[in-house]
C-alpha cells in the first residue's frame, strides 16, 4: 500500500505501526530532513549551541490553515525562531509536534511541510527531532502543530525588560496588522478579492541587524497576538513606565488601512509574524533605523514613540489630530484562532 | 492631506472652539446619537481638544446596546425549536443573554454564522434548505434598507426558508424623547443614518426644542468641525440643523432606499433598553413580506427576562449616567465578560471607554 | 452600526451590482440604493450595499477648508 497524494491521513498513520513510518518515510522525511531527523533516534543530541541557550516553544491553531503568505506549517516555523530571535539569539534547531485530524487530506499536509522546509531553509533552522499523533475526526481542526526552539545568544547583553528605562525609544520594524487582516479577510464569511498578505517571516535577520547596539538594545518583542496594542501594554505593565507614541508615526499599509476600515477592525490589536517591537536606548533611535536601512526584513521600520515617567504602567498615544488617548490593553477575542 | 496639515487643522478648530466656549454661560452637554461617533470620537482622543465646559454624552444610537435581551434569548429559543440556523452581525454574538449568548450557544454546538452582509444569508438558506434560516435583524435606518433589499430579492426568488427577527429601531422617536430633556443643549447627528434620511428631517429639533443640532462625518476632523459648529450655535442661541456632512448626506436624503424600507417595512411599536416602549419606533415586516416573520412563522414562548439591578446600560444609553460611574465597570463587567451590552458591543459607550480609556 | 467607508465602483457586473475597491480590497456590492452610480464613483458601502454616492465637489471643497486651515494655523506659528 503506497500513499496516494489524493489519500487523507487514518488514524492507522498515528499508530506507531506500518502506515505511520510510511507517512514518516514518504512523506514527512524526504521534505524536512537535513541529515539529523532521517535516523529517527528517541532524542537527539545537539553541539555548538554555547553555554547561553535560548529555549522556547509555540503551539499553533491558526484558522484557516492556508491563508494568504504562508499557512500553519511557514507560521510554527517563524513563530518560534521570532521567539528565540527577541532573546537575541540565533535560531538553530527545532522540534515538531503535529497532531493531525483524520480524514486531513494529504495533499494539505505535504503543502504544510513542504512550507516549513522552505521557511526553515531561509531561516537557517533546521528541524531536528518531531512526533506526529493522529486523532478521530472531530477532535482537532485540521492539524494543530507545536515547535520548540533552541537559539544560541549572541549577546552579553541579552534584551531584558528590566533593562528598559526613561527617554528610551520605541521602534517597529515595519508595518502593522499585516497577518492579523490578512487572516480575517480570509474567512468565510467575508467574501472580499485582495492582495493583502501575512507578514509571517523570520526577524533574525533584523535582530542581528541591531545587535551592534550593545547594551542600547534594551528590550524585543514579536507583536503577535493582540498586536502592537498587546506588546506596547506588557512592556508598560512589566517595566512599570510610561509609553507614549505618535500615531502617525506608526507604520500601515493603505491595504490595511482600509481593510480595518472595512472591518471595524484596530490594525494596533491585529497579529504581526515579521516584526519586531524593539526598544533602544535614548537616542539611539536613529542609529538603530540606519543599522536596518538595507535589511530587507525591516523595510518601513520607523521610531513611534518613548519610554516616559508620565502615565506609568500605561501606553498613552498622540492621534494624527493631535489628541490624546490611553492604548488600552486588548480585550480577549478580538481575532480567534489568529495564530 | 499629510498628517501634519491634519494636525494643524485640528489645532484650529479646537482653538476656534475653546475661544467661542470661553463665552458661554453655562456648560454645554451635546448628545452624540450615533454609537459610531462615540467610538471615532475616543479613538481619535478628541476629548483632549474639547474645551472644558463642553461635554459630550452618548446617546441610545447603537442598535445593539438598545436591543432588550429577551430578543438574544427569543433568537436561541428559536433556534433550538425550529433546528435553524442563525444568521447574524458580528456585533450581537457576545451579547448576553438570559442563558449564555449566541456565542456559548454555538459553542454548544448551536448553527450560529456571524454574516458582513444580509445578502449572504440568501446563499446560506439555500445551503440549510429544508432547515430554517434566522436572520437576527437590529439596525437603524442606515442598516434597515440593506436587510429589506435583501427580503425582495428573497421573496422574487421564492426563498421559503428565510426568517427575520425584527429588532430595528428608527431613530426619530428617541430622538424626540431626548430633545425634550432640559439638560441636553444640542446634537450631534448621525452621519450615515442621515444619509438615509437626509438632513431636512431634523427641523423638529430646531422648531420644536429650539436645540441646533449638526450633521457630521466619522473623520476626525469632520467631527471637530461639527462641533465647533454645534458650540458656535449653541453660544449664540440658534436653533438651527445644519449639515456637515455634504459629501454623503443630502437634504432630501436617499428616497430610493427610503421607498425599499417603506415596501417591505411598517412602523410598530419597539422596547428599547434604557428607554422602554416607544410607539411606532420599530418596524415590523409586512405585506407579501410577512411570510418571513420569525414572530409569525417560528413562535416560541420568550420567558420574561430579568436585567442585573446593578447595570446601567439604561441610564448610560439616555446620557443620563457615564460608564465609570456604574459599579460594575471594569470589575463584573468588562468586554471578555460582559454584563450589559454596552460593554461588549463595538460601538458600546462602556466599550469606547474600557478600551481607549475615558477621557 | 454606521460603519461603512467609500470605496470606488471599479465595474458595473450585473444587473444592480457592482465591484468596488478601497486600498486594494475589492468586493461585490449590490447598488439598488444607488441606480444613478457610474463607474468611477466613490459609493458610500454598508453591509454589501453601496447606499449613497460620494458627492466629489463637496467632497473637494470639505479638503480645502481644512487644507485652508492647516495654512492659517501653520503661518500664525511661524510668526
Amino acid at each position: 500500500m503506497t500513499l496516494k497524494p489524493d489519500g487523507r491521513i487514518l488514524l492507522g498513520h498515528g499508530g506507531g505501526g506500518k502506515m505511520s513510518g510510511r507517512l514518516i518515510r514518504d512523506v514527512i522525511l524526504p521534505r524536512l530532513d537535513r541529515g539529523r531527523l532521517g535516523s529517527l533516534p528517541d532524542s537527539v543530541v545537539l553541539s555548538g549551541i554555547g553555554d547561553r541557550i535560548a529555549y522556547t516553544t509555540d503551539s499553533f491553531t491558526v484558522s484557516p490553515i492556508f491563508f494568504p503568505g504562508g499557512n500553519i506549517g511557514s507560521l510554527a516555523v517563524h513563530g518560534t525562531c521570532n521567539d528565540l530571535a527577541c532573546s537575541a539569539a540565533r535560531p538553530m534547531f527545532l522540534s515538531l509536534g503535529l497532531i493531525l485530524e483524520e480524514g486531513l487530506p494529504m495533499e494539505d499536509l505535504e503543502k504544510i511541510l513542504q512550507s516549513m522546509a522552505d521557511a526553515a531553509n531561509e531561516a537557517g533552522v533546521e528541524i531536528v527531532t518531531g512526533d506526529t499523533k493522529v486523532v478521530p475526526r472531530g477532535s482537532a481542526d485540521a492539524i494543530f502543530i507545536n515547535t520548540s526552539g533552541i537559539g544560541r545568544v549572541e549577546t552579553s547583553t541579552v534584551p531584558s525588560v528590566d533593562r528598559v528605562a526613561q527617554g528610551d525609544q520605541i521602534l517597529v520594524s515595519g508595518p502593522v496588522g499585516n497577518h492579523g487582516m490578512a487572516v480575517m479577510l480570509s474567512r468565510a464569511e467575508f467574501s472580499f478579492d485582495f492582495d493583502l498578505k501575512s507578514d509571517s517571516a523570520s526577524i533574525w535577520p533584523v535582530v542581528e541587524a541591531l545587535m551592534d547596539l550593545g547594551p542600547g538594545l534594551r528590550f524585543l518583542r514579536d507583536p503577535t497576538r493582540g498586536g502592537l496594542s498587546a506588546t506596547l501594554n506588557e512592556i508598560a505593565k512589566m517595566s512599570g513606565l510610561g509609553i507614549v507614541i505618535e500615531e502617525a508615526a506608526i507604520p500601515l499599509d493603505p491595504a490595511v488601512a482600509a481593510a480595518s476600515e472595512i472591518l471595524g477592525i484596530d490594525p494596533l490589536q491585529s497579529a504581526n509574524e515579521g516584526k519586531v517591537v524593539a526598544v533602544v536606548g535614548r537616542e539611539l533611535g536613529g542609529t538603530a533605523l540606519e543599522m536596518l536601512k538595507y535589511c530587507p526584513a525591516a523595510r518601513g521600520a520607523a521610531i513611534i514613540g518613548e519610554v516616559t515617567s508620565s502615565n506609568p504602567a500605561r501606553v498613552a498615544m498622540v492621534t494624527r489630530v493631535g489628541g490624546t488617548r490611553i492604548l488600552a490593553e486588548p480585550s480577549g477575542e478580538l481575532l480567534p484562532r489568529i495564530c | 492631506m499629510s498628517s501634519s496639515d491634519e494636525h494643524l487643522a485640528a489645532k484650529a478648530l479646537s482653538q476656534d472652539m475653546n475661544r467661542v466656549a470661553s463665552k458661554a454661560t453655562r456648560t454645554m452637554r451635546f448628545m452624540e446619537v450615533c454609537g459610531t461617533h462615540t467610538m471615532a470620537i475616543h479613538s481619535a482622543g478628541l476629548k483632549s481638544l474639547f474645551p472644558e465646559n463642553v461635554v459630550m454624552v452618548s446617546g441610545p444610537g447603537c442598535p445593539v446596546c438598545v436591543t432588550e435581551k429577551g430578543f438574544i434569548d427569543q433568537a436561541i429559543l428559536t433556534a433550538k425549536r425550529y433546528d435553524a440556523c442563525l444568521t447574524t452581525f458580528g456585533d450581537l454574538v457576545r451579547v448576553p443573554g438570559s442563558a449564555g449568548s449566541l456565542a456559548t450557544f454555538r459553542a454548544e454546538g448551536g448553527r450560529v454564522r456571524v454574516v458582513y452582509s444580509p445578502l449572504d444569508c440568501i446563499g446560506i438558506a439555500a445551503q440549510e434548505a429544508p432547515r430554517p434560516t434566522v436572520f437576527l435583524g437590529v439596525g437603524f435606518e442606515t442598516t434597515i434598507p440593506t436587510v429589506a433589499a435583501t427580503l425582495k430579492a428573497a421573496l422574487s426568488n421564492g426563498v421559503d426558508n428565510l426568517f427575520v427577527i425584527s429588532a430595528f429601531k428608527t431613530i426619530h422617536p428617541p430622538l424626540k424623547i431626548l430633545a425634550a430633556k432640559e439638560d441636553l443643549h444640542g446634537f450631534l447627528l448621525p452621519g450615515h443614518v442621515s444619509a438615509i434620511l437626509g438632513s431636512d428631517c431634523y427641523q423638529y429639533l430646531a422648531r420644536d426644542f429650539h436645540k441646533p443640532g449638526v450633521v457630521a462625518g466619522f473623520e476626525p476632523l469632520d467631527i471637530l468641525l461639527a462641533l465647533r459648529d454645534l458650540v458656535r450655535l449653541s453660544v449664540s442661541g440658534s436653533a438651527e440643523i445644519v449639515n456637515g456632512y455634504r459629501r454623503v448626506v443630502r437634504s432630501e436624503g436617499n428616497p430610493t432606499a427610503r421607498a425599499i424600507i417603506d415596501e417591505v417595512l411598517e412602523p410598530s411599536d419597539a422596547s428599547w433598553r434604557g428607554l422602554g416602549v416607544i410607539p411606532g419606533s420599530g418596524l415590523a415586516l409586512k405585506g407579501p413580506y410577512r411570510k418571513f416573520d420569525a414572530s409569525v412563522h417560528l413562535p416560541v414562548e420568550v420567558p420574561p427576562t430579568k436585567d442585573d439591578p446593578r447595570c446601567q446600560c439604561a441610564a448610560i444609553l439616555t446620557g443620563a449616567r457615564s460608564p465609570d460611574k456604574c459599579g460594575l465597570f471594569g470589575k463584573e463587567c468588562t468586554p471578555e465578560d460582559p454584563v450589559g451590552p454596552c460593554m461588549v458591543s463595538s460601538e458600546g459607550t462602556c466599550a469606547a471607554y474600557y478600551k481607549y480609556g475615558a477621557a | 452600526m454606521c460603519l461603512a467607508i467609500p470605496m470606488k465602483l471599479i465595474e458595473i457586473t450585473g444587473e444592480g451590482t457592482g465591484k468596488v475597491d478601497a486600498g486594494g480590497i475589492k468586493t461585490d456590492v449590490s447598488l439598488v440604493m444607488v441606480p444613478q452610480a457610474q463607474v468611477g464613483d466613490y459609493l458610500i458601502i454598508h453591509a454589501g450595499f453601496g447606499i449613497e454616492v460620494l458627492d466629489h465637489e463637496e467632497a473637494g471643497i470639505r479638503i480645502e477648508l481644512f487644507k485652508e486651515l492647516a495654512e492659517a494655523t501653520r503661518t500664525l506659528e511661524e510668526l
